[in-house]
């Protein structure tokens, strides 16, 4: 099947999201379209799936102009999506969602479960998936999930697949067997959009490249093209894809955690039994799969939960026990990973959101009563100092991009003095410009020697941070080797294979990405480097 | 964090319709077309339509249960004049009433008797807007608090209990029992703030429960000899002394009393709590983003039960100024309705002090004109029950109001901003 | 996962040593007091050597059988030293990390609820009649049960439904204006649910056109109800009550065999028509709500809305439809107060009902059989108050009448816990 998209144009107010983009998916490609963050690619995918009505152009199926008033028109014409964010329903099992909106029924409306279960299993051994059809959502982790999201595409006789961000989720082996999934889909004759802002990937396994900046096609281009050509296209402008950092001179060692274990309601070991140091002047990164216990770590380590068992001791004062307040007073800043929920309070405004874990102190405050004009001047101070975007101190946060918001959070909390500095997915969502200020603002951080702790799950935020790596699964550490490890040895640690034996396989089997990785070597900084890299690629393309 | 976050942003850089700050101006008409186009698509504007609508909602329900419409209604096709004069009569006459019970009464032979009406309006208006305030409170950290009735109930009973059991000098005695009627509705809000704090119980089934709990409790406690009238039978307390009544405010013809006073101190220090206090910086966070609140070490659930006490002390002064102002005794009904109807004028008011003072007076208004209207021209006050919630179905609807008059909507689209932040989610302990 | 990687086991330390939670002992405890106040109040201390009386047949049965003394101090002794015997398994079983089956509060509740009985009647010469104790439960629970019916039918599609107060007492007057009119009982019934689903229809049309908060809406929208209701009783229904306000009421219908099945039979099958329909609704959406195509596109619009949107659902369509089913089957339950007795319409006469059939549904977790449980647990709590103040107690009315809405709080606050509703309950769908 063919698909075409012709001067598509989506506005939101007086943002244009999309302008004027012409596509062409041609039958049996893998066809990748490449842009930044926040460039408009899931919204132009939006409007392709009927989420979206767009505000000018058209959609051609076969040469044949269509239009898709809901998602239910573009499933019927052929076209599944893979969301970013998993359209799963958690408390369903894998059938129901499968089955969800082209029910096979029995007499009076009742589901015919047998049948469910039968188009899971049919296309779950056809790719190898080996996906349980009555386990439910809520219990399968990410990488399975997302496998449910293609067979519930593929159920629906899907010839055009979107990918929306499929990596972003997965382990570099779980993204390689993803990218055998989809030449497998592309020989059986299934076209795919695959989107992403990885160019390593996009070479890696594209056909032909679409490259779209700020809503609009700059460009079209040969999986061949060099990483950085491609990286200039997509940014608008050349990029320095590494971090400009000096070598970390790690001091003592401030803090320390030790035997940490948390156990959740359903009396799941969140994080187990997990032990480690950080010294001043270092950036310790945890890197993982999402949901491996990362997220319990920070909140323990903040007060949000309270661990069964353990300590937190941060120069030398212990922290288990106490309240967020106390441990944010004791000189924590905590950037967190969801920074929408709970990182900024939307309808505050900026000057509000820049104090609200200082609002209490001088010189916001005197006694209980708040003083406007010191909480204004601090403000004004933060966001000429933090570079926030925005006509008004008393915009609400709302009406920030996602990079400002974020550099409203990071300036609240880089605010006072810290003895240590926990940031969570800090660059979730950004574009290259506030992915650069980030991570420069946390490697200054670090060179005032404030001991840094970042849990990531994108490998290039990791390497091109970390001066020591700790890999986490199902909640416990798998190893803790030094920055700039080859990415299969990690890739292999975040599914749980022990350090050595990971290092073992890695020389035996490199991924495609793997191979790309040292193929392409990018102009990264060395950092102090002990990578057993002694592989050569293997797989070319 | 295993589950796929429910509502994803189309992009990051992208904020999803109606959620954008940045309004565009559309085009820019020039000066007076400007003006005019503002004026109409004002809030204030919509409120006073939305005003207008559910009086003439009312007035239809007026004329449809007069008697002399129904009868013109009969012969409709041979003289349809009759309907519309007959109709008119009714509504102009019912709402005649309505305005004479509540401003100003031109019938009444002298002047002093003429603004009596306003006086009982703010009279009426009292309690509604301390409870309203409490309420508001309470909506703007994110707490549904049904229970001000139960609050303005335990309050009563404290201030009535220390006003005819003890024998004190007068402020004193007044204070003591105004402190006392505050922390009356404190602890029975602050049953729900707990229980919300500790067991995540929702405050919008406990405070009902509290509700009705409060309304047998009063009715056991008048059956006991401590707080039943010496040689009476009913359930009705002893008179409240003149040491702990609210002085008149205009002396012995108006029942106007320094509650009032109470209810405007209130609303200007609730001004002052929400927006320069840290006490309020804390409530409107919780409010607005509970899970922001507590990663910046905001205690959300300790917050809960300080919002829970603030709400009940302003009901409990709302029982006050009943049971030492306005009734001077306490009996099974001390609460009336006030505290469900503090309810709408707390929403009537957004959440805001001077929005809830005003929205209280009108509401008061209603309710004082209702009982001159019921007695004057027969139409029953339940009526007013319906224009007031109507009033508060509109203004909560803009998009409504602005259809059925035919006004322009403002220069782009925006979601209306929630009276009451949405945040159904809990956030656990 | 194909990859023989992901499998393997993060066995790169030896397993750690074995933390685990704290246990929490609030139950056992709980259990424990309750049942030694019990022992001491009911049986210790209370009255010696008196009896207490039960009756169980009606008149009317097949089977008769006489009603049946027992010692009061002793009995109540034994049945609280029963309790506690259980609130010693239930510590012995919180002990070894075991989860109690839900036989146990059950039976922990029917014997604290004996022990009470046999202490509140004790010495008192008319026998307290068990079968009409039951069916005075169910029959009080109807309107709880319609009531909760609506609000998961509105909750499960992720709108929340604080107006089934207001849908009752629609429902209840329409039903008595109707059936006073055609002077036909089943035509009330017929009219009830058109009542409600016209308060379900406004509040759905303000939640999802005008995006007003759901509780807002729902709050107002029983303030209005009662204020149309009120003003119409007191204009039109009051000044011709034979004209307008005279319904007839259902008459009883006694279904064969089932009927004379001794104590349960004219329980549950000497009933009207409205009880029948009861139980068809309660066993019908317990079997669509999770088994049907219909129960799995309502519910997966209440949990993940977007994701039903992504598979062709119509999100607001479903929610309306819900919504208005909902109001229709609060309606429904208003006839209750009216034709379901022949009794004539009066001002706010649901009395609160609504919100408490929203506490059953919040207890019986958002399920068609958890809340017909719940609902008949607070209809026994209310016709108990009834039943105890005719035959006068030691307990004075007022205190009675407060305990089903304190068992509401503690069912709320302690025996549910931390309930998870619908996801996406309360919150606006847009794209």
């Amino acid at each position: 099947m063919k698909l075409e998209l012709q001067g598509i144009t989506k506005t939101f107010g007086p943002l244009v999201a999309n302008d004027h983009i012409d596509l062409v998916v041609e039958p049996g490609e893998i066809h990748a379209l490449l842009g930044e963050n926040g460039a408009g690619k899931s919204t132009l995918m939006n409007v392709l799936y009927g989420l979206y009505d767009p505000d000018e152009g058209q959609i051609l199926v076969d040469d044949a102009p269509v239009r898709f008033v809901g998602p239910g028109d573009a499933m019927a014409a052929g076209i599944g999506m893979v969301h970013q964010h998993f359209m799963l329903v958690p408390v369903f099992t894998v059938a129901e969602n499968v089955v969800l909106g082209h029910e096979p029924v029995r007499g009076a409306g009742l589901i015919d479960l047998p049948e469910a279960r039968r188009r899971v299993k049919e296309i779950s051994d056809q790719f190898g998936f080996h996906v349980d059809p009555d386990a439910y959502i809520e219990d399968l982790p990410v990488g399975v999930q997302q496998r449910v999201e293609i067979i519930k595409a593929l159920s629906r006789q899907a010839k055009v697949l979107i990918l929306d961000e499929p990596t972003a989720v997965l382990t570099p082996q779980e993204t390689d067997e993803l990218i055998g999934i989809m030449r497998q889909l592309k020989e059986s004759g299934t076209s795919i959009v695959f989107i992403t802002h990885k160019l390593r990937e996009v070479r890696a396994v594209a056909d032909r490249i679409t490259i779209i900046r700020r809503g609009k096609v700059v460009g079209t281009a040969e999986p061949s093209t060099s990483e950085t050509e491609l990286a200039s296209l997509m940014v608008g402008r050349s990029v320095d894809l590494g971090v400009d950092r000096s070598v970390a001179v790690p001091g003592e060692a401030t803090v320390q955690v030790r035997n940490l274990t948390v156990i959740d309601e359903a009396g799941v070991r969140q994080v187990d039994d997990v032990s480690f140091d950080v010294a001043r002047g270092e950036i310790l990164a945890i890197a993982g799969v999402q949901g491996n216990g990362q997220t319990e770590l920070t909140e323990v380590m903040l007060g949000l939960q309270s661990p069964v068992a353990g300590s937190v001791q941060l120069d030398g004062v212990e922290l288990v026990g106490r309240s967020v307040r106390d441990v944010l007073h004791a000189g924590v800043g905590f950037v967190p990973e969801d920074r929408s929920t709970d990182g900024v309070i939307a309808d505050f405004s900026i000057a509000e959101n820049l104090i609200l874990d200082l609002h209490r102190y001088e010189p916001f405050a005197r006694g209980v009563a708040l003083r406007p004009a010191a909480v204004r001047e601090n403000a004004d101070k933060r966001i000429a100092e933090f570079d926030v975007r925005t006509g008004s101190i008393d915009a609400h946060a709302s009406t920030l991009s996602g990079g400002n918001q974020q550099k409203v959070v990071l300036a609240r909390e880089m605010s006072r003095p810290l003895r240590l500095l926990i940031a969570s997915q800090p660059t979730r969502g950004l574009d290259v410009g506030s992915i650069e200020f980030v991570h420069t603002r946390i490697v200054q951080e670090r060179d005032n020697g404030t001991p840094v702790i970042i849990v990531s799950t994108e490998l290039d935020e990791v390497l091109a941070l970390a001066d020591r790596i700790l890999v986490m699964y199902r909640g416990r550490v798998v190893g803790d080797v030094p920055g700039g490890t080859d990415r299969d040895v990690l890739g292999l640690m975040m599914a749980g294979v022990p350090e050595d034996e990971a290092v073992r396989q890695a020389a035996e089997h490199h991924t495609a990405l793997g191979g790309a990785d040292l193929e392409a070597a990018p102009p990264t900084p060395a950092p102090t480097t002990t990578a057993a890299d002694t592989a050569t690629p293997q797989e070319e393309l | 964090m295993s589950s796929p976050t429910p509502a994803p942003l189309p992009d990051a850089q992208v904020p999803p319709p109606g959620q954008t700050g940045v309004v565009a101006p559309a085009e820019e008409p020039d000066g007076g077309r400007r003006i005019l186009h503002e004026m109409l698509t004002s809030s204030w504007l919509v409120s006073v339509l939305a005003v207008v609508l559910a009086l003439l909602i009312g007035g239809l329900l007026i004329a449809a249960a007069d008697a002399a419409v129904q009868e013109a209604a009969g012969y409709f096709f041979s003289r349809p004049g009759d309907l519309l004069a007959a109709a008119w009569s009714a509504v102009s006459e019912a709402y005649a009433a309505l305005f004479a019970g509540a401003v100003f009464d031109p019938r009444a032979e002298e002047l002093g008797r003429a603004v009596r009406p306003i006086t009982e309006t703010l009279t009426v208006a009292t309690p509604l807007i301390l409870a309203g305030l409490g309420l508001g409170i309470g909506f703007r950290a994110g707490l549904f608090n049904i229970g001000a009735q139960g609050q303005i109930i335990l309050g009563g009973i404290f201030a009535g209990y220390i006003g005819f059991t003890f024998d004190l000098p007068p402020a004193l005695h007044l204070l003591l029992c105004v402190i006392g009627a505050a922390l009356g509705g404190a602890l029975w809000a602050g049953i729900a703030g707990v229980l919300k704090a500790r067991t995540g119980a929702h405050e919008v089934i406990v405070t009902i429960m509290l509700n009705n709990i409060a309304i047998y409790l009063v009715a056991y406690l008048l059956s006991l000899d401590a707080f039943q009238r010496p040689g009476s039978n009913n359930p009705v307390s002893p008179p409240i002394p003149d040491s702990a009544v609210y002085p008149l405010l205009l002396g012995g013809g108006y029942r106007l009393h320094a509650g009032f006073l109470v209810a405007i101190a209130a609303a200007v220090f609730t001004w002052w709590l929400m927006e320069r206090s840290t006490i309020g910086f804390r409530f409107r966070a919780v409010g607005s983003n509970p899970h922001a609140a507590r990663t910046a070490g905001i205690s959300v659930n300790a917050t809960y039960v300080w919002v829970m006490l603030t709400a009940g002390a302003f009901a409990g002064l709302a029982g006050s100024a009943q049971v030492l102002g306005t009734e001077r005794v306490l009996t099974a009904g001390v609460a009336a309705s006030y505290g469900f109807d503090a309810i709408t004028v707390a929403l009537l008011g957004r959440s805001k002090p001077l929005g809830t003072v005003l929205a209280g007076i009108l509401f008061g208004a209603l309710r004082a004109g209702g009982v001159v209207m019921q007695a004057r021209t027969g139409t029953p006050i339940d009526i007013v029950l319906v224009v007031q919630s109507l009033i508060v179905l509109f203004i909560a609807a803009p998009p409504l109001v602005r259809s059925v008059f035919r006004l322009p909507s403002p220069g782009v689209p925006r979601a209306p901003k929630p009276v009451v932040p949405v945040t159904a989610k809990e956030v656990s302990a | 996962m194909s990859a023989p990687t992901i499998d393997a086991p993060a066995s790169a330390r030896p397993a750690s040593p074995q933390v685990l939670p704290p246990i929490r002992w609030h139950a056992p405890i709980a259990y424990g007091v309750v049942a030694l106040f019990g022992l001491v109040v009911f049986g210790l201390l209370g009255p010696s050597g008196e009896t207490s009386t039960f009756g169980i047949s009606t008149s009317r049965d097949f089977v008769q059988f006489t009603p049946f003394s027992v010692p009061s101090k002793l009995t109540a002794t034994i049945l609280c030293l029963g309790a506690l015997a259980l609130a010693g398994v239930s510590f012995y079983e919180t002990r070894r990390r075991e989860k109690a089956g839900v036989w146990l509060p059950i039976t922990y509740g029917v014997l604290m609820v004996f022990a009470f009985l046999v202490w509140a009647v004790a010495g008192k010469d008319s026998a307290l009649p068990l079968t009409g104790l039951l069916q005075g439960s169910l029959f009080l629970a109807i309107p709880l049960v319609f009531g909760a019916l609506a609000g998961l039918l509105c909750e499960r599609s992720g709108i929340i439904n604080i107006a089934i107060e207001g849908q009752l007492l629609g429902g209840a007057f329409l039903a008595a204006v109707v059936a006073t009119l055609t002077g036909s009982a089943y035509a009330g019934l017929i009219a009830a649910p058109i009542a409600g689903a016209l308060v379900g229809l406004l509040l759905v049309l303000f939640s999802i056109k005008y995006v007003v908060n759901q509780i807002i809406v729902g709050v107002v929208l029983n303030v209005l109800v009662i204020g149309v209701t009120s003003y119409l009783f007191s204009t039109v229904l009051k000044e011709n009550p034979d004209t307008w306000n005279n319904p007839p009421g259902l008459p009883v219908i006694s279904i064969p065999v089932l009927s004379q099945i001794p104590i349960i039979g004219p329980v549950l099958f000497r009933q009207t028509a409205l009880v029948y329909i009861m139980y068809v609704v309660v066993i019908v959406l317990q079997i669509m709500v999770f088994r049907s195509r219909w129960g799995l596109r309502l519910r997966s619009v209440g949990e993940h809305p977007k994701a039903a949107d992504t598979v062709g659902i119509k999100v607001n369509r479903t929610r309306l439809r819900s919504t208005v089913l909902g109001g229709a089957v609060a309606g429904l339950g208003g006839a209750f107060f009216t034709v379901a007795a022949g009794l004539a319409f009066g001002k706010e006469m649901t009395n609160g009902k609504g919100y408490i059939a929203l506490a059953a549904m919040i207890l019986g977790r958002w399920s068609p059989k958890g809340a017909l449980a719940a609902a008949l647990l607070f209809g026994f709590a209310n016709n108990l108050q009834l039943q105890l103040s005719i035959i006068q107690t030691p307990i004075p009315s007022q205190i009675m009448l407060m305990t089903p809405y304190i068992v509401t709080i503690f069912a709320v606050a302690g025996l549910v816990g931390r309930v998870r509703p619908p996801a996406a309950e309360g919150i606006p769908y847009t794209k």
